[in-house]
């Protein structure tokens, strides 16, 4: 009770349906209380773990048709990429001018959506912003899924996908190594580093709400199944204490590994020579715009899910609020990359530029581009009102627009910037062909986890969520001596 | 205050486990401990308690040292093998580059050293905590399910040198505590 909100008080309703979709006003000091309604700490262990201990037969029906929707999807995609495997990428609409297109306009788009994940987790964790616990858990699972989702397009895209182990500098009888100065060999180990430290710092902040669930469970293959998955976890203060530094050293090399993986994804294009690619401002312009999508694909899978699963008392309006905020900031640097793009081509005076730039806006693909400008410029220019921004179903909608906005943008860069080579010979238009299943197959891999991830793994940080309550502070006076309310931060 | 659910003589005794009801009395009573000399003990909670670790004397983690160690290893070495490998083993020129072409090698050599920072905190942080490890005597009492909900505990250990179980259980009960057990190993 630091301090006394200015603001008239207002009297949240009962109703944990509505509770957490009432808009504040601003206070004038202080913060919001980041969980609503009376909960103390087994409180929110109660509406956490409900989820996961619903019995599989009275799992909710939206999560039901959700999992066997996505199941059936993921389950095509992979008679799909036999087929790929057994044809060859022949099977896409890729020709000589455009030998990128779909594979690695998907595999940036889902590697772009995993940094939302890192950076909720990593960076807001380091700016001590306390928020960030109610949601950092369905974003590090949607970072693991998008990563694996990305790596499947990146994996599948190189035609004899057998030999994919040349991408590893592993010892072999041809004395061959990867080229070290390929930015195509950084991309292999920025990616897997990225997979790896993801699941890492997912599996770390997971294990001591595995260990509630075993703790809780009262069926003999949930204790041995979050038994194994919880390390045997008992929540010792002396463990405490090195697993809280362990966390921050993680968050710490995290970090700079959400600017540094999109920065080496841009790398696989600015280091070539191709106009619309070699430029040196893709750098900071990917990793924008990488937050940006990935806190639309956050918001889009947040959504529904605090709904479906009861959470709007730990997922608040006033989470979503600071998310659009987020992605007010990073749709308008996308926006001023896409202005100065066009402003350096015209400055440079390199006629090749300018072409490119030119036929990106108004060429045979000039739809493309402007789907991108409207969806990733315009439309997210609407969060600056508050009606809207704090609007979930206008978040939900707008979020849809970034996510596809996000992936033109991949495709404007591959497909506009190869279509026109340097010699107009060798113009071709690019029309794809069976890479549509592709897409749709890595929304069914991303979906189908996700879902799972939702139905058997607490999809709250509990531990974390209690210890920012008010009642976890070991001074705090309390209401009247009654420990665990939730509000007053 | 709840019974006694389990007797124990001094040769099954593990220790004794005090629950608490709010991170307040756990703090006052972690504080207590402290102050009696007790060396053998450990508070359990659900979550990190802020400055629970200063009022129980917990040094700090090695931890970090460990971390330096491995990422500074893996940075040598990650950059050694580039190296070697562009300029010894596979010495081809692509682009006109030198073989030693320092600014090519710098993303695998980050990527490589955070990995080895990140693998050594995550395995250092079970290795330096002694997990997993899935038998514990506290694992007995029914009351220490709540562990990792909402309620804290207070662990002493009967091999401490200043144990003594009616000592202690008083001590331990007039700081606070809503339920006192014996442990057995």
């Amino acid at each position: 009770m630091a301090s006394t909100p200015l603001a008239p008080a207002i009297v949240l309703p009962d109703d944990p349906n509505v509770r957490g979709d009432v808009v504040l006003p601003e206070l004038v000091t202080g913060r919001e209380a980041l969980v609503r309604g009376p909960h103390d700490f087994h409180s929110i262990t109660e509406i956490v773990c409900k989820v996961n201990e619903t019995e599989i037969k009275k799992t909710p029906t939206g999560l039901k048709v959700a999992i066997a929707l996505s199941g059936a999807l993921f389950g095509f995609f992979q008679l799909y990429v036999g087929y790929l495997i057994w044809m060859g990428p022949g099977i896409w609409g890729n020709n000589n001018p455009v030998g990128w297109a779909w594979d690695i306009v998907n595999f940036v788009f889902w590697v772009g959506i995993g940094h939302a994940g890192t950076l909720i987790s990593a960076i807001l964790y380091l700016f001590r912003q306390k928020w960030r616990t109610s949601i950092n858990r369905y974003a590090e699972a949607m970072t693991i899924f998008a990563v694996l989702a990305a790596s499947s397009c990146v994996g599948l895209h190189t035609g004899r996908v057998w030999l994919d182990y040349w991408l590893f500098p592993i010892p072999n009888q041809m004395g061959l190594w990867p080229n070290f100065r390929s930015p195509l060999a950084w991309d292999v180990f920025a990616v897997n580093t990225y997979l790896l430290v993801s699941l890492l710092f997912w599996f770390t902040g997971l294990v001591p709400d595995f260990a509630t669930l075993r703790d809780r469970a009262r069926v003999k293959w949930r204790r041995m199944f979050y038994g194994v998955l919880s390390m045997g976890w008992r929540g010792s203060m002396r463990h405490w204490m090195v697993y809280e530094k362990a966390y921050q050293i993680l968050a710490a090399f995290s970090a700079p590994l959400v600017l540094s993986v999109h920065t080496i994804v841009s790398f696989d294009f600015a280091v070539s020579q191709v106009p619309g690619w070699h430029t040196t401002i893709f750098p900071p312009y990917f990793v924008a715009g990488a937050i940006f999508s990935g806190f639309a694909m956050v918001l889009t899978l947040m959504i529904p899910a605090r709904k479906w699963l009861g959470l709007k008392d730990i997922v608040t309006v006033k989470h979503i609020e600071n998310m659009n905020k987020i992605i007010l900031v990073t749709g308008t640097m996308v926006g001023y990359a896409y202005a100065m793009e066009f402003f350096v081509a015209a400055y440079s005076g390199n006629d090749y530029e300018g072409f490119a730039f030119i036929n990106r806006a108004f060429g045979p693909y000039w739809w493309a581009y402007w789907i991108m400008v409207g969806c990733n410029v315009l439309t997210p220019q609407l969060f600056w009102f508050r009606k809207i921004r704090t609007s979930v179903v206008w978040t939900f909608v707008l979020s849809f627009f970034v996510n596809i906005g996000m992936w033109f943008e991949r495709f404007v860069i591959t497909v506009t910037s190869l279509h026109r080579d340097f010699l107009a010979s060798s113009w071709d238009y690019f029309v794809p062909v069976t890479e549509v299943y592709f897409l749709a197959g890595t929304f069914g891999l991303f979906f189908f986890f996700f879902f799972l991830f939702i139905r058997f793994f607490p999809v709250i940080a509990m531990s974390e969520v209690k210890a920012v309550m008010p009642a976890a502070d070991p001074h705090w006076a309390g209401h009247g001596g009654h420990a665990g309310t939730g509000a007053g931060h | 205050m709840a019974t006694q659910t389990t007797a124990t003589t001094p040769t099954t005794r593990w220790g004794v486990l005090a629950q608490y009801e709010n991170t307040q009395t756990v703090f006052h009573a972690a504080e207590k401990v402290r102050e009696a000399g007790y060396t053998q003990w450990d508070v359990c909670s659900p979550f990190p308690v802020h400055g629970l670790d200063k009022a129980m004397g917990i040094k700090p983690t090695i931890l970090p040292w460990v971390v330096l160690v491995s990422a500074l290893m893996g940075s040598a070495s990650i950059l050694a093998f580039e190296i070697w490998v562009a300029g010894v083993a596979n010495p081809f020129i692509v682009g006109g580059k030198p073989l030693f072409s320092l600014p090519a090698f710098v993303p695998i050599w980050y990527e490589i050293t955070v990995l080895s920072g990140c693998l050594a905190a995550f395995f250092g942080n079970w290795v330096l905590n002694g997990l997993p490890r899935f038998n514990h005597p506290a694992f007995a009492s029914a009351a220490f399910e709540r562990v990792t909900d909402d309620k804290f505990f207070v662990l002493i250990e009967a091999s401490d040198p200043v144990f003594d179980l009616e000592r202690t259980r008083s001590l331990l009960t007039q700081a606070g505590a809503s339920h006192f057990e014996e442990l057995v190993k």
